[in-house]
């Protein structure tokens, strides 16, 4: 439209704002505002000193059961030996059907999940509509693509995407490699330092026929498992009162599980587990 | 490129101006006023697609008159810079006015540098904590903009639509009675029908109805469809009957 680099039109939108374009925010930015976006960084080299210094976010585990899809992850961020974080919250919503957990570098990860939401949200209200589940699944593949220079340097993000399908009625789930590979899970699946630990436990939790709250409590208790053989994995922190995030998705839309919910679950869990003293 | 003749410059505002307003004339009308519980819009538009009234941020909602692809560009670039600052600020750093001042100097820039002028006219609204911290502004062809309470009406029978409404309104209204004011102002400014044809009544299927409710978390914007538009449209006297006219005649 107008140049906007005369004085008087400063306050003007600029040409770009006007132009044809998709209904991607991260191609706009990439347009009008790359200082924006996370990849605007570019190549560095991150020394291996500093590298232990970088926060880390770890377990994230997702199921399926008839009627929707959960998703949890726990509060623990690491820097090498050091806990960097225990209340860190690594599952967020990226619309009312879906979310997003996130594993790997905190900062990276976090910012991206940050994008991705703005993403879901402007090409809803361009085009007027939602974009399908598988859609949505692989703009966060494209934009991990995006990030692969930082991955080499070893700023990985590995995330797990949730959501309720819409049109086919049910809840699907996709995990994702440092290279943007999206590959759509059945049953359930886990991303992270304990994710080898957390599968051991869904392995033999997981059944076809789990109602909402049997999934929950599935999903707490593959977290204790990790945590229980993870060091970089918080478990459940009584004393504090900090709690795993459970975001259950069903055709209601997105649900936090509530921290008394969890208590609850990981209070019976303990219980169960608790040996008899000799 | 052969150098025109020499318009002064009064004769080239008038004559822009006077080209915008047949423009504006023309086109259906839009009406916007708030009450208790939020902040109602109004529009005369047969389509269900292409729509005059939408969500731009949170709390921050866009109605507009006159040709359908430039407000649709206004509104697309409102879109991006709301966003856009949304994510390298935060959230609550997306104002109404911020957006009003921005589309107020690119109309502006249109108006005197461009060939043709935008034939439209904009409302921003932005949702406040009550019916008097509600902001609106209204922002002509021209770039020039105004600060509006209550309600505004734009369009080709503003005039018209702006009396009864003005004599109808009171603060403080249910969603119910504002709707009603709104529809039956629309109603009061249609033109008379041509001989032979009864005039038309308000019919849910030639309207476009949508809100920003006080009550909503985050993004406040909702468009009001189906049979809760139908019972909106027939407490004010019109016909609840959703279907679109086959015609398809430009919004």
């Amino acid at each position: 439209m107008t140049d906007g680099d005369s004085a008087a039109n400063k306050a003007a939108l600029p040409a770009s704002y006007f132009s044809l374009g998709g209904s991607s925010f991260v191609d706009f930015l990439a347009a009008a505002r790359p200082d924006l976006l996370p990849t605007a960084r570019g190549a560095l080299t991150v020394p291996s000193d500093v590298m232990g210094e970088i926060p880390h976010g770890t377990t994230i585990v997702t199921l399926t059961f008839p009627g929707g899809v959960v998703i949890a992850g726990d509060r623990r961020a690491t820097m090498g030996n050091v806990i960097a974080n225990r209340d860190m919250e690594k599952v967020f919503p990226a619309d009312d059907f879906s979310a997003v957990g996130i594993a790997g570098t905190a900062g990276v990860a976090i910012e991206m999940v940050r994008l991705f939401q703005v993403e879901l949200e402007h090409y809803e209200k361009i085009e007027g509509a939602q974009l399908s589940l598988p859609g949505k699944a692989n703009r966060l593949s494209t934009m991990l693509r995006g990030n692969l220079g930082l991955a080499m340097q070893g700023l990985a993000v590995v995330p797990l995407f949730a959501g309720f399908d819409l049109e086919t009625g049910e809840g699907r789930m996709f995990s994702y490699d440092v290279t943007g590979g999206c590959y759509e899970e059945r049953k359930y699946t886990s991303t992270g330092s304990g994710s080898v630990y957390a599968k051991g436990a869904l392995k033999k939790l997981w059944r076809d026929d789990l109602d909402e709250a049997s999934a929950v409590r599935v999903v707490v208790e593959s977290l204790y498992d990790a945590a229980d053989d993870d060091s970089a994995t918080g478990g459940p922190d009584l004393t504090r009162g900090i709690f795993p995030v459970v975001g259950v998705i069903t055709s209601a839309g997105y649900r936090r599980a509530p921290d008394d919910e969890i208590a609850a679950i990981t209070q019976t869990i303990i219980a169960e587990r608790t040996e008899p003293r000799p | 490129m052969t150098s025109p003749f020499y318009t002064s410059p009064e004769q080239l505002v008038r004559d822009r101006s006077e080209y915008a307003r047949k423009g504006i004339a023309r086109g259906r009308s839009v009406v916007v006023v708030t009450y208790a519980d939020g902040i109602l819009f109004v529009a005369e538009n047969p389509s269900r697609t292409l729509h005059k009234i939408s969500e731009i941020y949170d709390r921050i909602a866009f109605a507009a008159v006159g040709r359908y692809p430039e407000f649709e560009s206004l509104r697309v670039a409102g879109v991006r810079y709301a966003d856009t600052r949304g994510y390298s600020y935060d959230r609550r750093d997306v104002s109404g006015r911020g957006l009003a001042n921005a589309f107020a100097q690119t109309l502006g820039s249109i108006f005197i540098e461009s060939n043709k002028p935008f034939e439209v006219e904009v409302v921003v609204a932005e949702l406040g904590d009550d019916d008097e911290t509600d902001q609106m502004y209204r922002l002509f062809y021209d770039g020039s903009v105004t600060d509006e309470h209550q309600f505004v009406a734009m369009g080709g029978q503003s005039e018209a639509i702006t009396t009864f409404v003005r004599e109808h309104y009171r603060s403080g209204l249910p969603l119910e009675e504002a709707a009603e004011i709104a529809l039956r102002g629309l109603a009061a400014g249609a033109p008379a029908p041509a001989t032979g044809e009864a005039p038309s009544p308000l019919s849910a299927g030639t309207l476009e109805v949508a809100v920003m409710e006080r009550t909503r978390p985050r993004r406040t914007f909702r468009r009001i469809v189906g049979p809760e538009l139908g019972a909106l449209v027939e407490r004010a006297g019109g016909s609840a009957d959703t279907t679109p006219p086959d015609s398809a005649e430009p919004a």
